[in-house]
């Protein structure tokens, strides 16, 4: 047991490393960073607000990391999430009733998922490519939905899954957290996670071996369009509408982010969920961080950007490798190869 | 026929015949305006898109043009307000700044071996990032120089115009097919496509082809947003948001493989076309919203990804049994 603990403190220390060394850096700015207030039985501050604000990119981020560990890439999840927006809002205010709505809502998302499962998993087509083809034509079905305008709604139950509070904790929060919590253990708990990397670095070994890879694969695509559709449904609830030209805008780009700053090689293979959370939270701080610390807006993408490409540089084959030369010829001229790794 | 043909063959068909079904329903789409037009308003995102079919044909992938679109844009307005420099002189500067950031990304890629997409997914950040660092309102661009060039046109018979843009994205795309089928650059570039272990056994210099794949993109992109501050007389850090999935888009529907190797820059010509003529359409019909560009897209890009699929299973059967 102190084994497996000790492993999942090394496989995450840098991400939560940089999680602390950003949140320290951003409380030097804004001193009043940490306080904590209890408010009618809901937790307020800045923290609270970095993991409320998080929840769609930490939940699309948990399927991201799935469907990357295959070796896949999923970029319909933005638009997904603008197609359950829609539908959640269109359903609602049809009068189906709370219950009703989620149960369209989610299965709207698998359908999605589904889609790109089938795309890549039977006909074989790219992960980049298929999951273009909802990308692109997702908002017009959206916007096909909602006809063009913003859909309000004003039912309470579906308000409180945006702006609600549990246990003290804004809904959000908790929604992202127990569905992280339960994916995690689904998957480390079983041997499905182990079989997903198995396909992920190399999906013919694996089918020789006896893994049903095109089942993984659409599950997996699945997972995608669920995470996407119970983002989805809490982008419409926290406007109390659906934008199908900007709810998830961008997202998908973010998810993927916070796979890769989490450390999942974009080549499939090895995952860790907890970690791809904790990329997505970095993300967060960041945005939270910039807008606190007083500094223009303007920057936010160019300090994101640099981050970005910081941690790709030490992640790469490249620096990796340059790294273990490092420790193994301690000291022997470590400036040069410093610089050449950069 | 060749195999290779028949993606550019059905676009070229899909074009002609989606064309005589506009035409029956609104003759009024045959007249030279409406091609003036077409090439006019599509051609800051045909010049870009004559890049990404370099950057695909490589099997690479670039995220980063919309964003150097509205870089060069925004980079242009505040030059040409703050200072007195000739537009000529601008857009010599504008140009270096876009292809040292291609060449940048490319020599990322190459050097420290990591994935296209998350490169120029970076650059696409950093490149939106210093538009709105330039600034975050719409300038004005004023110079009477670009009021000359708007001015420059050719006129066809009927009343259609080839604008000066419309004209610069033709120029683009001729030299495009050159330099893919008539240069040692280009054979390099379907080469490395095919694979990168292939190509460096049969002796392509992978890293001085990748750093010039994507030097040549950040031109393109730059070239598209000169073209793009012509087309609109501003420039706005907020504009050209997914330009670079039209041209994906495009450069797919044009028939070329997404996995690199195989293609040609004119299918991506009529890939343009298409997509504007389906906004054409819609623009004529008037009760048919916007939307619907979108998911008619989706569905052609859909199409065509099923119909390579189709030949690739077909090829491949025939090189077994052969």
């Amino acid at each position: 047991m102190t084994s497996t603990l000790k492993a999942y403190a090394v496989r995450l220390f840098p991400q939560v490393a940089a999680l602390v060394v950003i949140l320290l850096m951003v409380s030097f700015a804004f001193p009043d960073f940490f306080r904590l207030e209890m408010q009618n039985g809901r937790l307020y501050g800045s923290l609270i607000d970095i993991l409320n604000r998080g929840a769609p990119v930490a939940l699309l981020a948990i399927g991201m990391t799935v469907v990357i560990a295959t070796k896949g890439i999923d970029l319909s999840v933005g638009a997904v999430m603008a197609i359950c927006g829609a539908v959640a809002a269109a359903c609602i205010t049809s009068g189906y009733g709370l219950v009703g709505t989620l149960l369209v809502t989610l299965g709207t998302g698998i359908l999605c998922g589904l889609w790109n499962g089938v795309l890549v998993a039977v006909l074989d087509i790219q992960p980049i490519i298929a999951t273009l083809v909802l990308m692109v034509a997702g908002r017009g079905i959206a916007q096909l939905i909602t006809e063009g305008a913003i859909l309000t709604f004003n039912d309470p139950g579906l308000i409180f899954i945006g702006s609600g509070s549990l246990l003290g904790l804004p809904m959000p929060v908790v929604i992202w957290l127990v569905f992280g919590l339960v994916v995690s253990l689904v998957v480390r708990r079983t041997a499905l996670g182990m079989l997903i990397e198995a396909l992920g670095v190399n999906r013919r070994a694996s089918m020789l071996s006896g893994v049903s890879t095109g089942v993984l694969l659409i599950a997996a695509y699945v997972l995608c369009g669920l995470c996407a559709a119970i983002a989805g449904i809490i982008a419409a609830a926290d406007i109390r509408g659906a934008d199908a030209n900007n709810a998830g805008l961008w997202l998908e780009l973010d998810a993927i982010l916070a796979v890769v700053v989490g450390g999942n090689s974009l080549l499939g293979g090895r995952f860790s969920i907890a970690a791809s959370l904790l990329g997505a939270l970095i993300i967060q701080s960041v945005n939270t961080g910039i807008l606190l610390s007083g500094f223009p807006p303007e920057f936010n993408l160019i300090i994101k950007a640099a981050i970005i490409v910081l941690i790709l540089v030490i992640q790469s084959p490249r620096a990796q490798s340059a790294f273990v030369f490092l420790s193994r010829s301690q000291g022997a001229a470590p400036a040069k190869t410093e610089e050449e790794a950069k | 026929m060749n195999p290779r043909y028949f993606p550019l063959a059905a676009t070229i068909a899909i074009f002609i015949v989606a064309y005589a079904v506009c035409i029956g329903q609104y003759p009024n789409m045959l007249s030279t305006r409406v091609i003036g037009n077409l090439l006019t308003d599509n051609a800051f995102l045909g010049i870009a898109a004559v890049g990404m079919t370099f950057v695909i044909l490589s099997g690479g992938i670039d995220l980063s043009i919309g964003a150097v679109i509205a870089f060069t844009g925004v980079f242009l307005a505040v030059l040409l307000e703050k200072t007195s420099i000739h537009p000529l002189v601008a857009f010599a500067l504008a140009l270096a700044i876009t292809t040292a950031f291609g060449a940048l990304m490319g020599a990322i890629i190459h050097h420290l071996e990591m994935p296209p997409f998350i490169v120029t997914l970076a650059g696409m950040f950093l490149a939106r990032g210093m538009a709105f660092v330039l600034s975050i309102d719409s300038i004005p661009i004023k110079h009477p120089f670009y009021a000359t060039l708007k001015g420059i046109y050719y006129k066809l018979p009927g009343g259609g115009r080839i604008t000066f843009i419309g004209g610069l994205m033709l120029v683009v795309f001729a030299a495009g097919i050159l330099i893919a089928h008539r240069t040692r650059f280009g054979a390099n570039v379907y080469a490395l496509g095919g694979g990168a272990p292939t190509a460096r056994l049969m002796g392509v210099p992978i890293g001085r082809t990748t750093i010039l794949i994507y030097a040549l993109s950040g031109f393109l992109a730059g070239l598209s947003g000169i073209v793009f501050s012509l087309y609109t007389s501003a420039g706005y850090s907020l504009a050209t948001v997914g330009v670079e999935l039209d041209a994906i888009a495009a450069v797919v529907i044009g028939g070329t493989l997404l996995t690199g190797g195989s293609g040609f820059v004119a299918g991506t010509l009529v890939g343009i076309l298409i997509q504007g003529l389906i906004q054409t359409y819609i623009t004529f019909d008037g009760s048919l919203s916007s939307w619907w560009t979108k998911i008619l897209i989706g569905l052609l890009l859909f199409a065509f990804i099923l119909l390579q699929k189709g030949l690739i299973h077909l090829t491949d059967r025939r090189r077994r049994h052969a």
